[in-house]
């Protein structure tokens, strides 16, 4: 897919670039919390890093998941299950739900990395239904319950994450982890060779590259940062449900990143933004319609920018964001 | 009979396969549509779903306002549906042919979210009902169980016109211009033959099916906002299981696996709702370009 390219830190001016967009994304973390809700903004940064997971994919290799809600989602319930059940420290817990989501990306890469394009997308949604179903069915979910109630205890044994500002610190940080090794991801020769896999894919394999392997790998990783952001959001909102594993969950983080501009670093972030605001803000005005809003967005990004907001703010102004 | 502990029942075992063939009919019509229009346009309908809804709520209007039975609507619904995918292809699809494919995807995926949200909000989540012809009410006998005559039509009539489309692809030269087109667009135009038309009709042709497949589904499974989003995944399995862009493989894949599904409901229920998804994952194994599909 055409998406600006964000080439790495080569130059002074990129590097100078590179160090204010993420002093003011280190801002608006910092910031959020005083101007929203707390417990709202850490659902958000949640969802953003799931976002830049998802963006992984799309974005440096041109491979569209349709169906990333089940990483988010598997995560969620292992984290929230490891917590309650097992009673495992909360950093332990997340831990296990990324694991289970790498996993369960591993599997799931592997049958669908074979196909492409559409094809890889049609087998994404096919798979993530499968896995919602299992998580219907399977005991240990609670079907339509939910796992309730999940305790979120003490980080390393010395955080008590049930005060807002230490669990605030603690999603912070995570957030922050998540963004910075996609970032480095993508600035490694591993990103470029990922790149080069999205420009022409023939070509990567004549020059040698064992394509069907970097696809994978870059699968697992997405597949695992989606499952970071799932577990720390079971902990945050203290629960595990159907909604991050369902089908809406999947289509809403595609919106995300094609809104705040696929192939950037910082386009799911602001998307993630866009899109959790108005489900919030929007809904309590027009209710169910919010759904009809995102379609309608969804159609417009496509038509008329397919770069995405902050795609198009890198053109204007000449930046790789 | 029994079976990991199921006590299976003869007549049991005949309900399910025919309903696993009911909705093999709905499978099929709807990989059908979704096989012809990427065949045409390389683009994945993520609207096939909503139009299929569309067509039975279509069906759903035109007995409440204009007093059209279901044999009416059977004629008007397709083509009414399928008049506004082709408005779709020709004012929304056609800005985007030229780009990458998944556009196409996340264009009719948005779709698919402004039209379901709409049905949603304006007539909510329950079921409309619809009643079943009166021609049609009624069972035969044929002995070993009752069959009610309008599921048997549902299958008899899919069939035919699944039969009817592949014969009219694979066969006539309507058909031939069709894959010639497929094959090469600018080839087939130099030889003075429409193709922006053709694939205006194409994409409404195969959104017309989804809309037959929603009217034939509407006495039977009600008319609900949600069945399109409901039973798009499991075509999407179907069409992956049976190959992209193969007539004859997406109708044969999709009676054959409402059929498994009936038989799962009635041996291992726990699963029917995932077998269709693991037979998937199976055929990908061992064939990736689906059962019928050529090498991708």
């Amino acid at each position: 897919m055409s998406a600006t390219t964000s080439a790495g830190p080569v130059t002074d001016r990129a590097a100078r670039d590179a160090g204010i967009a993420a002093l003011a994304l280190l801002a608006f973390v910092v910031i959020a919390p005083f101007v929203a809700y707390p417990f709202f903004v850490m659902q958000m940064l949640c969802i953003a890093l799931f976002a830049c997971a998802f963006n992984l994919l799309i974005g440096y290799v041109g491979l569209l998941s349709f169906g990333h809600a089940m990483f988010l989602g598997m995560a969620s319930y292992v984290s929230a299950h490891a917590a309650k059940v097992w009673g495992l420290d909360p950093e332990l817990s997340i831990l296990t739900g990324v694991a289970a989501a790498a996993v369960l990306g591993l599997v799931s890469g592997a049958l669908a990395i074979r196909s492409q394009g559409i094809y890889f997308a049609m087998i994404t949604v096919a798979l993530s239904q499968m896995i919602y179903f299992f998580c219907v069915e399977a005991p240990f979910t609670h079907g339509e319950d939910g796992i309730q109630s999940v305790p979120q205890g003490l980080a390393f044994g010395l955080f008590d994450l049930s005060k807002t500002p230490v669990l605030y610190a603690f999603v912070a940080a995570i957030f922050l982890l998540g963004f910075f090794i996609v970032y480095r991801t993508v600035n490694s020769p591993f990103g470029e060779i990922l790149k080069a896999i999205r420009e022409n894919e023939p070509r990567a394999t004549s020059l040698g590259y064992r394509v069907a392997r970097y696809k994978l790998m870059a699968f697992v990783l997405s597949a695992a940062l989606a499952g970071l952001a799932g577990a720390t959001k079971a902990i945050v909102v203290q629960n595990a449900s159907l909604t991050d594993v369902g089908f809406q969950m999947s289509g809403e983080v595609v919106l995300m990143t094609l809104l705040g501009g696929m192939g950037t670093l910082y386009g799911p972030v602001l998307g993630a933004v866009i899109v959790v605001s108005m489900q919030n803000y929007l809904g309590q005005y027009v209710g169910e319609w919010v759904t009809v809003i995102q379609g309608a967005v969804f159609v417009a990004c496509v038509l008329l920018f397919r770069r995405g907001i902050v795609g198009e703010i890198a053109k204007a102004i000449g930046w790789s964001l | 009979m029994s079976f990991l502990g199921h006590v299976i029942t003869v007549q049991q075992l005949y309900g399910q396969l025919l309903i696993g063939l009911i909705n093999g009919s709905f499978y099929a019509l709807l990989s059908l549509g979704l096989a012809v229009i990427f065949g045409m346009l390389n683009i994945v309908n993520f609207a096939h779903g909503a139009f299929y809804m569309v067509g039975a709520f279509a069906a759903y209007f035109l007995l409440q306002y204009a007093h059209v039975n279901y044999w009416g609507a059977l004629i008007l619904s397709p083509l009414i549906v399928g008049a506004l995918g082709a408005l779709v292809e020709r004012f929304l699809l056609k800005w985007i042919s030229g780009l990458d494919h998944l556009y196409g995807l996340l264009l009719t995926f948005g779709l698919a979210l402004v039209i379901q949200g709409v049905f949603q909000n304006q007539f909510g989540a329950s079921g409309k009902p619809y009643p079943s012809p009166p021609e049609l009410s009624g069972v035969f006998n044929v002995g070993f169980m009752f069959l009610p005559k309008y599921r048997a039509w549902v299958i008899v009539f899919s069939a035919v016109v699944c039969f009817a489309t592949w014969f009219g692809i694979e066969k006539t030269k309507l058909g031939a211009y069709l894959r010639a087109a497929t094959e090469n667009p600018t080839l087939v135009r130099a030889f003075g033959i429409n193709v922006p038309l053709m694939i205006t009709l194409t994409y409404g042709f195969g959104v017309a099916l989804a809309a037959l497949a929603g009217v034939l589904a509407a006495p039977i499974n009600q008319v609900r906002p949600g069945m399109g989003a409901d039973i798009i995944a499991v075509v999407f399995a179907v069409v992956v299981i049976g190959g992209m862009g193969s007539i004859l493989g997406s109708i044969l894949t999709g009676f054959a696996l409402g059929v498994i599904e009936g038989l799962t409901k009635v041996f291992y229920p726990e699963a029917s709702n995932t077998v269709v998804f693991v037979i998937m994952a199976i055929v990908l194994i061992i064939r990736p370009s689906g059962l019928f599909g050529r090498t991708a």
